[in-house]
């Protein structure tokens, strides 16, 4: 059993024909139930469930209180590099896109995490574009040994790799491996991801797997919202995330709902998702995996996230910037534009007043 | 006789212990140790971060008490101990509650892990209290190991669902020769306070407390509840001391009582 079976067994699944039977009862029952099955989640994915949204919050919150406490955990991204071999039409890093590309050398990296570990954060996810020539592990390496000076925990979301390659990395001192399959459904993963190793569906699928078995504590997994109908979407990151849990027990399994942002390129998302939609798939999906952290970024208003964590959420990302050395120079090109601005003290700030306790620091281990 | 729980030789004042990790903020936790009355205050080594004074949770620890940091987050031995050594090089003393889990799901703790890291930071001179899964020979080689206390779960951490492992701690009160302190699911005051008449040395309490609509009244209503509960363990309630001295005795006819009424 692999997660290749987990996706194999929905593919021809009649998901809309599975929506149209379920009844308010059945509804109601997943709500209440302590252990959802993977069906069940589905039900709360569908568009009845949405007349539900408020029961489900209540019990969302509930849930995560319980688990994680009145906590939310901060970080920030740090852009190392942009150079990338894909072509990924939704992305502004991609490589049909003229652009200046850049890598940071070590002294730029230190320089970064100065400003960044004044904010206080602990916690660091360091991120390039997928080109092995100028990104190689050696490199990633070096700039995490920089980084441990300054960071207690450093997470990475780079491209996928070998799972030696992780073993290495998490020897170097990364606890953390974020990575999107951005696309679930395979047909159209293949029509948005042109060129470069990414047009591997299934060597991106496996990816986190591999990091699991390579000893990282945590693995966050996402689908890219408004690429795909998000509620099919949504549902295979439940299932592929329920299935890393269970097969994984010692690590850590969160997800991200990331929806598409406006970017140089210019792609428009084809499959809108209104907010509605995104509270739904946080509050289904924390029913479903109580256990499980749920990370939101600022690519979402300041407004809404302020709502938005109440409901599930336990870790934010603050004081972000998408460019590459764009803590210390204003000028590079952003990956995509973020909505939410507010630094680390303002969102901090924003947490207190809501009754929930920033947390600054989650690991240590040197 | 005066009623003293001793720990790694440090006589502690009160029976409740608490933990810190869920609160909206540090600044209520001052108030809810007064409120509780505790003395021992477990703290996340993770949580640690004296780069960031305000924000660093030790420093809203008050005086007086004794600082139990705990190796939350470790999923093997070596972790444990490497986090243990990182909380003594911080200068917060030599208490260490030992929490290795290797399950993100229930967190339920790897007994056979947590006796190895008590082995090595016991003979390192640390007070190490172990939380574990309630299993006898586990507690009796934590203890052989050098553990101070041994710490049986109630429920899974955060699951406010009680003292479902009853019998198998009562078990350990009866076996195990160090204090046994019930850690985990403690959800309600009468749940510490069960724990308490069976004869636990002491609980500890997190979630219940921080999760608690209002923190401060329900971490004095956990003080209280120990408190009652050890004073009617000591008190020995009837059920337990049924079979210590019967009224009328079953065996006296032995003695030559029984022929005088039989007569």
């Amino acid at each position: 059993m692999s997660i290749h079976h987990v996706i194999e067994q929905y593919k021809d699944f009649d998901i809309q024909a599975y929506f149209a039977r379920i009844t308010d009862r059945q509804i109601a029952s997943a709500v209440n139930k302590e252990e959802m099955t993977l069906l069940d989640y589905l039900t709360l994915l569908s568009p009845k469930a949405e007349a539900y949204l408020e029961e489900m919050a209540q019990k969302a919150h509930r849930l995560t209180i319980k688990r994680f406490g009145r906590t939310i955990l901060l970080y920030t991204p740090l852009y190392l590099a942009n150079y990338c071999v894909n072509h990924c039409i939704y992305c502004g890093f991609h490589s049909g896109n003229k652009i200046d590309r850049k890598k940071l050398r070590l002294e730029e990296v230190e320089a970064e995490a100065q400003i960044i570990a004044q904010t206080g954060l602990k916690h660091l996810i360091i991120l390039t574009g997928e080109s092995r020539q100028h990104s190689p592990v050696s490199y990633i390496k070096d700039c995490v040994a920089v980084l441990r000076k300054y960071f207690t925990s450093i997470s990475i979301e780079i491209y996928p790799m070998e799972q030696e390659e992780y073993t290495e990395l998490a020897g170097a001192g990364v606890d953390g491996v974020t990575i999107y399959q951005e696309v679930y459904d395979q047909e159209r993963y293949e029509q948005l991801h042109l060129a470069g190793p990414k047009r591997n569906y299934f060597y991106r699928l496996d990816a986190p797997e591999r990091a699991c078995r390579a000893g990282v504590r945590t693995v966050n997994i996402g689908a890219l919202l408004g690429l795909a109908d998000w509620r099919r979407e949504a549902f295979l990151t439940g299932a592929h995330a329920a299935y890393l849990q269970q097969n994984y027990l010692d690590v850590e399994v969160s997800i991200s709902p990331p929806r598409m942002r406006p970017h140089q390129g210019g792609f428009l998302p084809d499959a809108e998702v209104s907010d509605k939609n995104l509270v739904q798939y946080v509050l289904a999906y924390r029913l479903f995996m109580p256990a499980s952290g749920i990370t939101l970024s600022t690519r979402e208003p300041a407004a809404l996230r302020n709502h938005l964590l109440k409901l599930g959420i336990t870790k934010m990302s603050a004081g972000s910037c998408t460019a590459v050395g764009g803590h210390s120079e204003h000028n590079s090109v952003s990956q995509f534009e973020i909505s939410d601005g507010r630094n680390v003290a303002e969102m901090a700030a924003m947490l207190s007043r809501q009754g929930y306790q920033p947390v600054y620091k989650d690991w240590q281990l040197w | 006789m005066k009623d003293q729980l001793i720990i790694g030789g440090q006589s502690v004042t009160s029976r409740l212990f608490l933990g810190t990790g869920k609160f909206s903020s540090h600044v209520i936790i001052p108030e809810v140790i007064r409120a509780a009355g505790a003395q021992v205050i477990t703290v996340a080594v993770r949580r640690f971060d004296p780069d960031n004074p305000r924000e660093n949770i030790v420093n809203h620890i008050p005086d007086g008490c004794i600082l139990m940091p705990n190796t939350s987050g470790a999923r093997t031995a070596e972790e444990a101990i490497r986090i243990a050594r990182l909380a003594r090089a911080a200068g917060c003393g030599n208490w260490i509650k030992i929490e290795v889990i290797s399950d993100a799901k229930y967190l339920l703790p790897d007994n056979m892990e947590t006796i190895k890291a008590t082995e090595v930071l016991a003979a390192e001179g640390f007070v190490v209290l172990p939380y574990m899964s309630p299993d006898l020979m586990a507690a009796k080689k934590l203890a052989q190991a050098g553990a101070a206390a041994v710490m049986p779960l109630g429920a899974p951490i955060g699951s406010n669902r009680g003292l479902k492992t009853k019998e198998l701690i009562r078990v350990l009160i009866e076996e195990i020769s160090v204090p046994i302190i019930v850690d985990a699911g403690i959800g309600r005051p009468s749940e510490a306070a069960e724990a308490m008449e069976m004869g636990a040395a002491a609980v500890l309490v997190n979630t219940a407390v921080a999760t608690a609509g209002d923190p401060v009244a329900m971490a004095q209503a956990f003080g209280l509840a120990v408190s009652a509960g050890r004073r009617a363990y000591l008190a020995e309630p009837e059920d337990r001391k049924r079979y210590a001295s019967a009224s009328s005795p079953l065996t006296g006819f032995l003695y030559g009582d029984s022929m005088k009424s039989e007569g």
